[in-house]
């Protein structure tokens, strides 16, 4: 069914932005006026609940789901059907199976990723948690349920690793993509354990891995060793994905069945580590990353002190830094992976949150960037919904 | 019995500090607490039925490990939030 293929037409110029904040300290919304010059800050909401993605329903522009939890508290899913005004906690939360006697069995630690479903399917979300496991509610997000097998799979679990193999708070799995032409076909990432697809709607699924490369000289074959960051798929080309890893900026063209590394090309004193990914909504030779340094015990901070974006409109051949309005020097922050993302409008606004609480937006494509929001707590998503 | 309720539990029981319940064992006051306030109890006890890493929970001030704990109708149940950083 990879058939039709639809452009994504820009937003209208008149109409508003919301960015969706979720924060280490509860979800924040910033919403813009008409001609985006003005932004207004929302209270915050679940304050002191850490909220990994919160999330708009492009299908229905009402329902929102946060995934949240607290220090203390399990991991949950609130879920609103007023643009956040109120809010429910849903039914059934992610949960692994329980074991029988005397097994151990796994423990949701928290929701790290949320996914509207096709168009096609309303009301379908999927959820990807850490540790790695994968979710779907069919019900607008009121009860969840593992989908696929691959959460009880021994192959599957010995990639996943234990909950030391993966990230500083623990491995996730992220990046659930859908291919706007077909709902069956997907594909999931997991930090650590590799990159997968499927074309049948999960029942059956295949690393894509050949071509990206592992730390410290492992075995590139062994799916457990490879820790995709973020994977993006170009709305207007859905066989090209895009792909910030631990180890390099890469580009898959499915007709080519491989990764290339796109990352070299970036100046040396920079380097391609990094965290978000963030694709064109029409043109899918332009993407934009945002570098940190990964070097020695990886600091995690702007390389130098120095924040900027960097933008290819050449599919990764060559790489221009964007770096007016941000800091000259002495800013020490980064971007994660779900804290950075554009509209659909014409220029690309682009909008990324800071792990040291700052909102920055660009309406021109990222040429130049302005400081909206600051004092906030680390900001770990952003997410752009047209009103 | 009384089921002491922290604050960060305290929208789920409409403020309720205090909630009389009744069990033979912690797990069958957990799963009476989740019928009268739905999604109370997966907050502070996991999908394997093991108490949460940061959460106490002290039965007339002892510490309950597990949830197989024996009790009587006029136990002191404390549920706990334990610092748990940042």
């Amino acid at each position: 069914m990879l058939t039709s293929r639809k452009a994504t037409s820009p937003q209208s110029a008149t109409s508003s932005v919301a960015l969706l904040i979720g924060t280490r300290k509860g979800a924040f919304i910033l919403r813009s006026d008409r001609s985006h010059r003005t932004w207004k800050l929302t209270a915050p909401m679940f304050l002191g609940h850490i909220v990994h993605h919160l999330m708009l329903d492009p299908r229905d522009r009402r329902t929102m789901l946060m995934a949240a939890s607290t220090g203390h508290l399990g991991p949950t899913i609130f879920r609103s059907t007023d643009l956040g005004k109120t809010w429910k906690e849903t039914n059934t939360p992610p949960a692994f199976p329980k074991v029988p006697e005397g097994q151990k069995g796994r423990v949701v630690d928290h929701v790290f990723w949320l996914t509207p479903g096709h168009p096609s399917e309303p009301g379908l979300w999927y959820a990807g948690t850490s540790p790695q496991g994968l979710f779907r509610s069919n019900d607008g997000g009121v009860t969840w349920k593992p989908f696929s097998y691959i959460n009880d799979d021994p192959q599957y679990r010995e990639w996943m690793g234990t909950v030391q193999d993966g990230t500083p708070d623990g491995p996730k799995l992220h990046s659930i993509l859908i291919d706007p032409r077909d709902p069956r076909h997907l594909y999931f990432a997991m930090s650590g354990g590799g990159v997968h697809e499927s074309v049948d709607g999960g029942r059956t699924w295949t690393p894509i891995v050949q071509g990206l490369e592992v730390v410290e000289g492992f075995n590139t074959d062994n799916i457990t060793f490879h820790d995709p960051h973020c994977v993006r798929l170009c709305p207007t080309n859905p066989d090209r994905l895009y792909q910030q890893n631990h180890c390099g900026i890469y580009r898959r063209d499915r007709s080519e069945g491989r990764w290339i590394r796109i990352g070299k090309s970036m100046p040396n004193k920079v380097g391609d580590i990094g965290f978000p990914m963030v694709l064109h909504p029409r043109d899918p030779d332009t993407v934009w990353v945002f570098p940190m340094d990964g070097s020695t015990v990886w600091p995690r901070v702007s390389p130098g002190g120095k924040p900027a974006a960097y933008i290819t409109r050449n599919a990764g051949k060559t790489w221009t830094r964007q770096d007016k309005g941000f800091p000259r020097a002495n800013a020490w922050w980064t971007v994660k992976r779900q804290a950075m993302t554009a509209d659909a409008h014409e220029p690309v606004g682009l909008y990324l949150g800071t792990t040291s609480g700052e909102v920055w937006a660009s309406r021109t494509g990222g040429t130049s960037w302005t400081c909206m929001a600051r004092h906030l707590p680390e900001i770990y998503s952003v997410e752009a919904a047209g009103l | 019995m009384t089921v002491h309720i922290p604050s960060a539990l305290r929208s789920y029981t409409k403020q309720k500090g205090e909630i009389e319940a009744e069990g033979q064992t912690l797990a069958e006051v957990m799963s009476a607490l989740d019928r009268r306030y739905p999604g109370l109890c997966f907050r502070i006890i996991t999908e394997q039925d093991t108490i949460r890493r940061h959460i106490r929970i002290f039965v007339n001030e002892e510490q309950a490990r597990d949830l197989s704990v024996a009790l009587q109708p006029e136990d002191q149940i404390h549920i706990i939030c334990a610092l748990s950083g940042g």
